[in-house]
């Protein structure tokens, strides 16, 4: 059972397919259909709705994308969605100024445009934080050229009696009384296509080692903005899945010695600003992870487990020294990051094992950190070589070289001829260039779509030496310079 | 009904006059989200769901199709393939080559083989991948030199030549060779492709189909299900975007939801998963292009020959006429001296291309633009002043290579607007002291200004010809239809606009309906920038036919001549007597006199022998230009536009609000074209980016930091076209080429100025790395 809340009722939902979108309930189930669908992927954000959420005693709204985000997700949350706002005779605010503002052309991308700006709207009493180019990164509109969209978010200034229409004391008391409680745990069987899966939603980290004990081969779900796509684009029949979003323990962020402990189910969008606090260049790379929506729902601990080549903070994790705990019925198993990778498709988790967390050291003092991601566009884009550079460097002399890329093999993977090739050498240019050549004995990369192999060993290459440039020279670096 | 209307107070000014900015007419519910799109619609009582099987191979004949595990899945109605058909097995625009379900043989990868119709939607996609097909693989021609190599040509080669350029060449006395290539696009209109089709009576069919052409939708279904056009209503209300792409590619959709649903006896859906719709359906075609050009010091053109062949893929669409335009925009703004512009219309075993905003347009003159930017380098001149001096000018200097003489030409004004407006020489003198400097060890920086001239009319004269419905009931509403279709433009607004002028009444009082073929028939595509230009005219005419018709009554109930009676801002005078709109309706209803009419209209002065590529193809230009300023990392190839300036001709503008969106969302747009926006195919023939995971639009940051958008204020078009405007939907689009000239000059930063970058499009980070890697190799060999 799920429950939620929508347009201040709570909705009870007995035996959901925990496969269903929340975009396809909204339009097939609801025919509220002012939600749409532009992609099914995650990546257009025509389907944007905002879930929100207690965090202590008050309601947090974030956006996401409904597309990519299953109903048994929305238990214990409050959905709103663009209908919720207003209606064409009593438009929000937000929908106001962008009826007003000319910011709608065919209109089909507009009201996840809506949303997106809704959850901004209510983030926060005066001052509108986050830059609008960063809140707007995950929708994509193909009319305006986005200027009249941007300039209607900016003139936007909150006004706290229209806030408080949402997120009041009535939906604070409703999202109490369905916190959930015990795990849940059903079978659903799809009445035409004849399939059964079960769902579990465990409360604890114990319940979801026996899960795991008794069931290894199921499939466990954070954010799924990855496990979202197995459904809606390989049709995956999942015949079991459990998802960890409601394991509190599982949700911290926590300052350690040394560095920042994160857990297996923190959302991208709530390691933001610790990371970004321990170098500007690991919050850019987070910045730059999916969008806002993806951000929201996405975790780091799945981006882990699903082993991606391409997941973007695993070369600065592994440049950083990053260890990882597995966690089982039976305990906790620890290891560095890097041994976690073994080849495309293929992480050392055994059977019953759960990511359970994340160490992040941080930069020692004097430490040469850099990471950079390299893709066609800045925003919201899967990167075509992504490289982190970690160097101790002391009277001239490279004392300790640790590089890690991704795009450029099977998994995220340390450089071990350019790590050599640096290390106890002198801090010089001809270093430099010695280490980028050795580049070519570290990795064998594909082409693809987004790159091909000759580019990627290049900027591979030349990221050392910006390295080099903006540790040593003067002038302007970077086209996007990390905030 | 429209917002912002007041039809009880009494303005002084019309609300909702033509030259007003006015919001979208749904503007209130696309932000509410009660504006529906066709998946919106409340599906009728027993709808099913349809889905297609897609080829494998590029091209292959087909030993086996199996589908008995297609029928047996579980919700599985139907399953439907070419045999199927009672009528004509093909979709073709122009051609009869594009068959709905392919018969035997599959000409690209990603076309339809069959169709599974289904209780639904996720039921009816399980089910068509379950089909087993054995294919026997037979050559394809998956690129343009492939092609070019075996000959396969979807028509001759065209040429369009004024002179001999070849001796022009010869005789000059400089001259250069050079080439460029350009990538496709993909429209990714937000909204996929889509159809929703209800049986009738007798073998009818009523389709709601996503299309910018109601009445090829309707000609199509009916040869499809082998029934007149009579008993095939086809309707849209808007388009989640269009941009060329439902131009003809919404019919296979249309077509095989009315075949299920007559097949069936129940309403059917076909609403295709955005892959497939990136993959099934065609795009921007792409263009290898080679140029040589003879020039005198100054960089002046004394003869230009072009080579431009394009990837047309697998079948006809509309590629003719696409390829055309690109002929006809090869000399841009430009008098050539003697020209010869060769087109090669390359048939692949690629999805079909098909229109896209520009429609040629923007490949033809990307040729003219790069061959300009490479003469300026070769003569040591600002390109600038090398594009001021190749301008089309007076007598001698005023005929296009097709033989139509330049008569409307604002092109100049503009430019030296613009450049002093933007500051362009003190820029540019700026960006390239920084890049010589070398300011920064990794950016460099680049700039460059590029016009636009456009001509404005389909290229096949007969599809100039638009109607409209207008009608008003007693009580004084009126509905307005037209044969445009609403993809995001603001058609409907402008037609609105102009229709509340006839009658000097509030726009409030229009009611917009639903293009439907049921209310005009026999309509043109919503396509060539056209839309205001025809169906404004049409609708027009079709109020001005009732309200002589009032008039009329009028003079005679009140013995007043005509000459006495006024319409003016929502009142009627009648002599000294005055009297509300309203009041005049109703007294001319019970005075029984017709309160509806059909308006038509037909764009005089155009002509074209397609034989000989000679004539008076377009009615007028339109014309605009661009300022782009760009950075580019020497490093990565990562770059960015940081500033855009851009002033357009638009005529008189019916609705300014309008125009500049449609001039910023298509400058986007073609910025995407140009820079992020690559189309990756393998060497199957498989399209490899299909989603916007894998295909990148630009994003909101993406849009300059600083882009500065302005009207030309002294713009009006010189032939009476609707109230003096000008058309806007495309010619925008082309303005981005200045992007691609700007990082070819920041390109040219990276070797100092000393070496012109070949720089091919889109200018991903990969293709601006290499092209600095290139200049600079050259540096250091000179």
């Amino acid at each position: 059972m799920i429950r939620f809340v929508l347009d201040g009722e709570i909705r009870t939902l007995e035996r959901c397919d925990p496969t269903q979108t929340v975009l396809e309930w909204l339009r097939e189930d609801q025919r509220r259909t002012g939600t749409k669908e532009g992609c099914a992927e995650g990546d257009c954000g025509a389907c944007t709705v905002v879930l929100g959420e207690l965090v202590d005693d008050a309601v947090r709204y974030r956006a996401v994308n409904a597309c990519i985000c299953f109903m048994p997700m929305l238990n214990g949350r409050e959905l709103v969605t663009v209908e919720s706002l207003g209606a064409a005779a009593s438009l929000h605010p937000v929908q106001k100024a962008m009826a007003d503002g000319d910011a709608s052309q065919c209109g089909f991308c507009t009201p996840g445009f809506v949303m997106s700006l809704f959850a901004r709207y209510q983030a926060s009493d005066t001052a509108l934080p986050e830059p609008v180019d960063d809140v707007l990164a995950g929708n994509l509109c193909r009319c305006t050229g986005y200027g009249p969209i941007r300039r209607a978010a900016t003139e936007l200034t909150p006004d706290a009696g229209t806030q408080a229409r949402f997120g009041g004391t009535s939906t604070v008391a409703q999202l109490k009384s369905i916190a959930a409680g015990a795990g849940a745990d059903w079978s659903f069987t799809d009445p035409v296509l004849g399939t059964s899966r079960r769902c579990q939603i465990p409360r604890t980290e114990r319940e979801l080692g026996q899960i795991l004990a008794e069931s290894p081969d199921a499939t466990l779900v954070a954010g799924a903005t990855d496990v979202g796509l197995w459904v809606t684009k390989q049709h995956r029949p999942l015949s079991h899945l459990v998802f960890i979003h409601d394991i509190p323990a599982l949700q911290s962020v926590a300052l350690e010695a040394g560095g920042v402990r994160i857990g297996a189910g923190v959302k991208y969008a709530d390691a933001l600003a610790r990371l970004r606090a321990l170098h500007p260049d690991l919050g850019e790379l987070v910045r730059r992870i999916g969008s806002v929506q993806v951000r929201n729902s996405g975790t780091i601990g799945g981006n882990i487990a699903n082993g991606s080549p391409i997941g973007d903070t695993m070369p600065a994790f592994i440049a950083l020294g990053a260890g990882l705990e597995l966690g089982t019925a039976g305990g906790v198993r620890r290891m560095a990051l890097e041994d976690y990778f073994i080849a495309y498709g293929q992480q050392d988790r055994q059977p019953g094992e759960y990511v359970k967390s994340i160490f992040v050291p941080a930069p020692e003092a004097g430490l040469l950190f850099r990471s950079y991601k390299i893709s066609k566009r800045f925003d919201q884009d899967i990167s075509a070589v992504c490289g982190a550079f970690a160097l101790r460097v002391e009277d001239g002399t490279v004392l300790a070289a640790r590089v890690a890329f991704g795009g450029m093999a099977g998994t995220p993977k340390r450089a071990a001829a350019c790590e050599a090739a640096l290390t106890g050498k002198p801090w010089t240019s001809d270093t430099i260039e010695s280490a980028a050549e050795a580049l070519a004995q570290d990795y064998a990369p594909l082409s693809d779509m987004r790159a091909s192999a000759g580019y990627r060993m290049k900027v591979a290459q030349n990221l050392l030496r910006k390295v080099w440039l903006e540790a040593t020279g003067s002038g302007r670096t970077r086209i996007l310079e990390a905030s | 009904m429209l917002e912002r209307t007041h039809p009880d107070k009494a303005a002084t000014v019309l609300n909702g006059d033509v030259h007003q900015s006015l919001r979208h007419d749904s503007a209130h519910l696309h932000v509410s989200g009660e504006a529906r799109y066709i998946d919106d619609l409340p599906e009728p009582a027993g709808c099913l769901h349809l889905y297609i099987g897609t080829s494998a191979r590029a091209h292959a004949r087909i030993a086996e199709m199996d589908l008995s595990a297609v029928r047996a899945a579980p919700g599985v109605v139907l399953v439907l393939t070419a045999r199927d058909i009672p009528g004509v097995n093909d979709v073709g625009a122009v051609v009869h080559d594009e068959p709905v379900f392919a018969d035997g043989e599959v000409i690209c990868h990603g076309q339809s083989l069959f169709a599974v119709v289904a209780v639904t939607r996720k039921a009816a996609r399980l089910a068509a991948s379950k089909a087993r097909v054995t294919y026997e693989d037979l050559p394809a021609y998956i690129t343009i030199e492939q092609a070019r190599a075996a000959g396969s040509l979807i028509e001759r080669s065209q040429v369009m030549a004024s002179g001999d350029a070849d001796a022009a060449i010869l005789n000059a006395p400089f001259r250069l060779e050079g080439a460029i290539e350009m990538g496709g696009q993909d429209h990714f209109y937000l909204e996929g492709q889509i159809a929703l089709a209800t049986p009738g009576e007798h073998g009818s069919v009523h389709v709601f189909s996503s299309t910018q052409n109601p009445t090829e939708a309707q000609h199509l279904v009916a040869h499809v299900l082998g029934v007149p056009s009579n008993q095939v209503s086809v309707e849209v209300r808007r388009m989640g975007g269009g941009f060329g792409g439902k131009e003809t590619q919404s019919a296979l959709l249309a077509a095989a939801a009315s075949l299920a649903a007559v097949r069936t006896g129940k309403p059917v859906k076909f609403r295709m998963d955005r892959d497939d719709d990136m993959i099934v359906t065609g795009k921007r075609h792409d263009f290898a292009i080679t140029y040589a050009a003879g020039f005198d010091a100054q960089g002046v053109l004394a003869g230009t020959r072009f080579d431009l062949a394009s990837r047309c893929g697998a079948s006809t669409d509309l590629s003719m006429a696409i390829n055309d335009r690109a002929m006809f925009h090869a000399d841009n703004c430009y008098f050539l001296g003697q020209a010869k512009i060769v087109s090669h219309r390359m048939r692949t075993h690629t999805v079909s291309n098909t229109a896209f905003r520009g429609f040629g347009g923007p490949q033809g003159m990307l040729g003219i633009e790069r061959l300009i930017d490479e003469v300026a380098f070769r003569v040591g001149r600002d390109p600038l002043d090398v594009r001021l001096d190749n301008l089309y000018a007076g007598p001698g200097r005023d005929v296009t290579p097709y033989g139509q003489t330049i008569d409307d030409n604002v092109a100049r004004e503009i430019i030296e607007t613009l450049a002093e407006t933007s500051g362009y020489r003190a820029r540019r003198a700026q960006i390239e002291a920084f890049n010589v400097r070398g300011d920064s060890p990794v950016i460099r920086r680049g700039i460059a200004l590029t016009p636009v001239k456009f001509g404005i009319s389909f290229t096949t004269t007969f599809l100039n010809q638009a109607g409209a419905l207008v009608q008003l009931y007693a009580d004084g509403s009126i509905q307005l239809n037209h044969g445009g279709t609403e993809m995001g433009q603001g058609l409907m607004i402008k037609v609105a606009q102009i229709v509340a002028n006839e009658f000097q009444v509030d726009i409030g009082r229009i009611r917009i309906m639903p293009t439907s073929t049921e209310k005009v028939p026999n309509t043109s595509a919503t396509a060539a920038s056209s839309g205001t230009d025809l169906n404004g005219m049409a609708a027009q005419a079709a109020a001005r036919k009732i309200k002589r018709r009032l008039t009329a009554f009028l003079a005679q109930r009140d013995g007043v001549a005509e000459e006495d009676i006024h319409f003016s801002n929502n009142r009627v005078t009648v002599g000294a007597a005055e009297h509300a709109f309203e009041d005049v309706v109703k007294s001319a209803y019970l005075g029984r006199i017709s309160l509806s009419a059909t308006g038509f209209y037909k764009t005089p002065k155009i002509h074209y022998d397609r034989a000989r590529h000679r004539g008076h193809p377009f009615y007028y230009f339109a014309y605009g230009a661009a300022v782009s300023e760009v950075e580019i990392d020497m490093l990565t190839g990562e770059n960015r536009v940081v500033r855009a300036d851009i002033l357009h001709d638009v005529g008189r503008s019916l609705n300014p609000a309008i125009d500049l969106g449609q001039i910023e969302g298509g400058f986007v747009q073609g910025m995407g074209w140009l820079t992020t926006e690559e189309l990756v195919f393998d060497a199957q023939g498989r399209l490899r980016t299909h989603a916007p995971s894998t295909y990148k639009i630009p994003a909101c940051s993406d849009r300059p930091a600083s882009l500065n958008i302005k009207l030309w204020e002294a713009g009006e078009n010189r032939e009476p076209t609707i109230h003096r405007s000008k058309a806007v939907g495309e010619p925008p689009f082309m303005l981005a080429i200045s992007v691609l000239s700007a990082l070819t000059h920041a390109v040219s930063g990276a070797a100092a100025h000393r070496v012109f970058p070949r720089l091919d499009a889109p200018a991903t980070p990969e293709r601006i790395l290499m092209a600095v890697e290139a200049a600079r190799a050259e540096m250091k060999r000179r």
